[in-house]
């Protein structure tokens, strides 16, 4: 019971650590010296600490501090309450999504097996679904609970795209549970063992889809009208700054790290090597004993996981700096005209063709 | 232990409720309305049907409440408009109507709840709650109300878009 308990502890205490604690810092500046090489910019180099710039990575330093020590401000007329209390929904579903992902197999460690996912749920895939929806309301929020009609544009504009899109998502999650047979995260993951039935292969419709509609959801360029600069100043965060805005900044840093996540576990073969099965793997390294090479393989195969999340951030990051932002009626058309029936004869497709095989 | 779950989720559901109810702001109303949603779905969880506690997240907590909040939001209520609608003169004969309806069906549940303490099992299957089974009863015993159910849906659907739909001559 209580080492159960400690085993838990440790996973969550990792989770939080990799994300709030590692991504969502370094991925501002990644997205910055990124933006950089592609504009041919030299980029984030001036933040300086006794003359030393470190490839400008104090700038993460120095944003904390900004963020920090910035005036804290509520406009006139605002809902108070809900105005302090948005950007804390807004993160809390980025980070609860993690429950569910499983970020290694299972081994035996000591005698014990141990699942390296912290919450082995038997409808883990809704919950993601379930956890997305959610997420809708911090950004509705705070647009509407600041009193200014710029936010309350950008809320209604998030309220409708993230509504459209989800249809699209939920619909998409459905090809993916007729391949697999299961919605645990855990079995979809352990089923890709094998290249050939990796989600890219037997969905490759749902997974163009799945990664349109996530962006959509982050509401990132080019699907970023929620907060559209150039148009309504910056959407439903116009009256917020220093931490509650960095809050803001740090969920759609995590939501990029979630959405590489899901990616990785549904469609690209989560922890997995290609053509390197885990049996074969704890072959190699046998002369450390059980224990030993369940351990070795465990660092290999959480790291091939991360390494395919920061494959996804970085394909996020290239398609934020090269394509351009849609108009509202565009993104609206996308999801409802092309996105919507495409996902629709995916499910047919899938079915007919699993009926087919059986 | 499980008490000890209960209790605060129902506690704080019945206090959310209240809240939806007496709130002045139809947005309060409505966050308190999302909060009485996802302790309903914990008290599910606690009943081991994880389906259906993902589900009640997914549909009313997730779609039906982001429609609401974005008609809420669309016509821009304010808590003044709010008091208006509060003290605008009340139809006595939907009034007594609707207390009628709303008796009968605390009724049925009350009757409902009686009725399952008796025939309980005292343990669960394993399968309990599980997507496969209530996909496995909703397809084959329940299969007459759940279509039944759904062409009601899809009726209401093409009612909407055709009330909305603006008049083309």
């Amino acid at each position: 019971m209580w080492v159960d308990l400690a085993i838990t502890f440790v996973k969550i205490l990792f989770v939080l650590a990799i994300t709030v604690g590692f991504f969502a810092p370094v991925l501002t500046w990644v997205e910055r010296k990124q933006s950089a090489i592609m504009q041919d910019r030299i980029g984030a180099n001036r933040a300086d600490i006794l003359g030393f710039t470190v490839l400008g990575l104090f700038h993460i330093i120095a944003d904390a501090l900004k963020m920090f020590t910035k005036e804290d401000f509520i406009p006139q007329g605002a809902n108070k309450i809900l105005h302090t209390i948005a950007p804390i929904i807004a993160v809390v579903p980025a980070l609860l999504t993690f429950a569910v992902v499983p970020f290694g197999g299972q081994y035996t460690l000591f005698g014990k097996e141990v699942n390296l996912v912290i919450s082995d749920l038997d409808v883990g895939l809704l919950f993601v679904f379930a956890i997305a929806s959610l997420a809708t309301y911090g950004y509705v929020i705070a647009g509407w609970s600041s009193n200014n009609n710029w936010s309350l544009l950008g809320s209604m504009r998030t309220a409708s795209q993230m509504i459209s899109y989800e249809v699209t998502m939920g619909l998409t999650i459905v090809g993916v549970l007729m391949v697999y047979g299961s919605m645990k995260l855990t079995t979809i993951g352990a089923i890709q063992e094998d290249f050939f039935r990796w989600g890219l292969f037997l969905q490759p419709l749902g997974f163009v889809m799945f990664l349109a509609a996530s962006i959509a959801e982050n509401k990132r360029i080019p699907f970023d009208n929620p907060e559209a600069e150039s148009e309504i100043v910056a959407g439903y965060f116009t009256e917020y700054s220093g931490l509650k805005f960095g809050m803001f900044f740090m969920a759609e840093f995590i939501e990029m790290v979630t959405i590489g996540a899901i990616m990785t576990i549904l469609f690209f073969g989560a922890w997995h090597i290609p053509f390197l099965p885990t049996a074969t793997l704890l072959g190699w390294f046998d002369f450390f004993g059980t224990t030993g090479s369940n351990l070795i393989v465990m660092f290999i195969q959480v790291g091939v996981f991360f390494t395919k999340i920061i494959f996804f951030i970085w394909l996020q990051m290239t398609i934020r700096w090269t394509l351009p932002r849609f108009r509202y009626d565009q993104i609206m058309k996308l999801g409802w005209k092309i996105l919507l029936p495409l996902s629709l004869a995916n499910i047919l497709i899938t079915g007919i063709v699993i009926l087919v095989l059986n | 232990m499980e008490l000890l779950i209960f209790y605060p989720i129902a506690g704080l559901s019945i206090a959310l409720a209240l809240g939806v109810i007496f709130n002045t702001s139809p947005v309060g109303s409505a966050m308190c309305l999302i909060g009485m949603m996802l302790g309903l779905s914990g008290i599910f969880v606690l009943l081991q049907a994880h389906f259906v506690a993902i589900l009640q997240i997914i549909i009313y907590a997730g779609a039906i409440m982001v429609l609401f909040m974005f008609v809420i939001m669309l016509l821009n209520l304010k808590e003044a408009a709010a008091a208006d609608w509060v003290t605008r003169d009340k139809n006595l004969f939907i009034s007594i109507m609707s207390g009628v309806l709303a008796i009968g069906i605390l009724y049925k549940i009350v009757d409902v709840i009686f009725m399952a303490e008796l025939n309980s099992p005292a343990t669960l299957p394993d399968s309990f709650g599980t997507v496969a089974t209530i996909g496995e009863a909703l397809f084959t015993d329940f299969v007459l109300p759940f279509e039944v159910a759904s062409l009601l849906l899809l009726a209401a659907m093409i009612g909407a878009v055709v009330l909305a739909k603006p008049k083309l001559d």
